[in-house]
């Protein structure tokens, strides 16, 4: 006898999955770019007011 | 290639790039998965399930082109000595990751209802899940040469070449034994997927690579900002000193 699964959980959870995952690693990439950007600069600037 | 040697050259080129591959993808991707969410009709042996396959397909792909993406750059990089090749390589690698747990995350969830089954050791997944493995280790073998100087950082580029060998593995697996992964639906001679499918899972699949192509420039971006801020703090340690 066949299960009854509602496709659709399946179909919700795969798309969560997929589109949770892949906003969070835009947005942490994004992030860590932006925060290493910044910590670059800020050097660039103490090296500049050494001078 | 070679003009994108300069680090000043490509972060010009990289800080409008970076957004405008990103925004774009973003919308494309929403669109398409939206279309193949509500729009697309059922498969009539899939059911509402296939339309799991516009997430999965594209993450599959670029858990592949991933690698493709590593090994082109340990090439430059070990052949060329391009100074960006290697940064290109450690970038590419976490979304290569992602997309290829994605890829296996998603693929497990279809095969409940459609195979009965949430995971078989068959060719085609157990070697997608060595490829998942091979990132891990990647990942861990670029930190650690990244921190302990240009030497080490050979062996992690012999390491992106030789594991470009499980990509045709996981290519030809569902050719070379029996699985229940279909075979190849789309080829070099054509596809066998309808157009109502087809052009929201391509749509899905270049939207999804536009978002890898902006978070590897993003990482390439992060990875010379620390280069170039760990430096200046040496030069400013020695100049102390």
């Amino acid at each position: 006898m066949r299960e009854a699964l509602d496709p659709w959980n399946f179909v919700i959870a795969a798309f969560a999955i997929g589109i949770g995952g892949t906003l969070a690693m835009v947005a942490w990439s994004w992030l860590t770019m932006r925060r290493a950007e910044a910590r670059r600069d800020a050097t660039r600037q103490d090296r500049a007011r050494e001078l | 290639m070679h003009r994108l040697a300069n680090p000043a050259r490509f972060l010009r080129i990289a800080r409008w790039l970076t957004p405008a591959f990103l925004l774009s993808g973003l919308v494309l991707a929403g669109l398409a998965l939206g279309w193949g969410l509500t729009r697309v009709a059922p498969d009539h042996l899939m059911g509402e399930t296939v339309r799991i396959l516009f997430i999965h397909v594209p993450a599959a792909w670029l858990g592949m082109a991933g690698w493709m993406t590593i090994a082109g750059a340990s090439l430059a990089e070990l052949a060329w000595r391009h100074p960006l090749a290697g940064i290109a390589a450690r970038a590419a690698a976490v979304p290569g990751a992602v997309f290829t747990a994605i890829c296996l995350a998603t693929g497990s969830i279809w095969g409940r209802p459609t195979w009965g089954t949430w995971w078989v050791w068959d060719g085609r997944l157990t070697s997608m899940l060595v490829l998942l493995f091979l990132y891990f280790g990647y990942i861990a073998l670029a930190d650690a040469a990244a921190k302990q100087g240009e030497g080490r950082a050979r062996v992690a580029a012999i390491f992106g070449l030789v594991g470009a060998i499980n990509v045709p593995i996981i290519n030809r697996s569902v050719v070379w034994w029996n699985s229940l992964h279909q075979p190849p639906s789309i080829t070099m001679g054509g596809s066998s997927i309808d157009a109502s499918y087809l052009v929201p899972l391509l749509a899905a699949t270049l939207g999804s690579s536009l978002i890898f192509a902006g978070v590897v420039l993003a990482r390439m971006r992060a990875l010379l900002a620390d280069q170039q801020a760990e430096a200046r703090l040496r030069r400013k340690a020695m100049a102390a000193a």
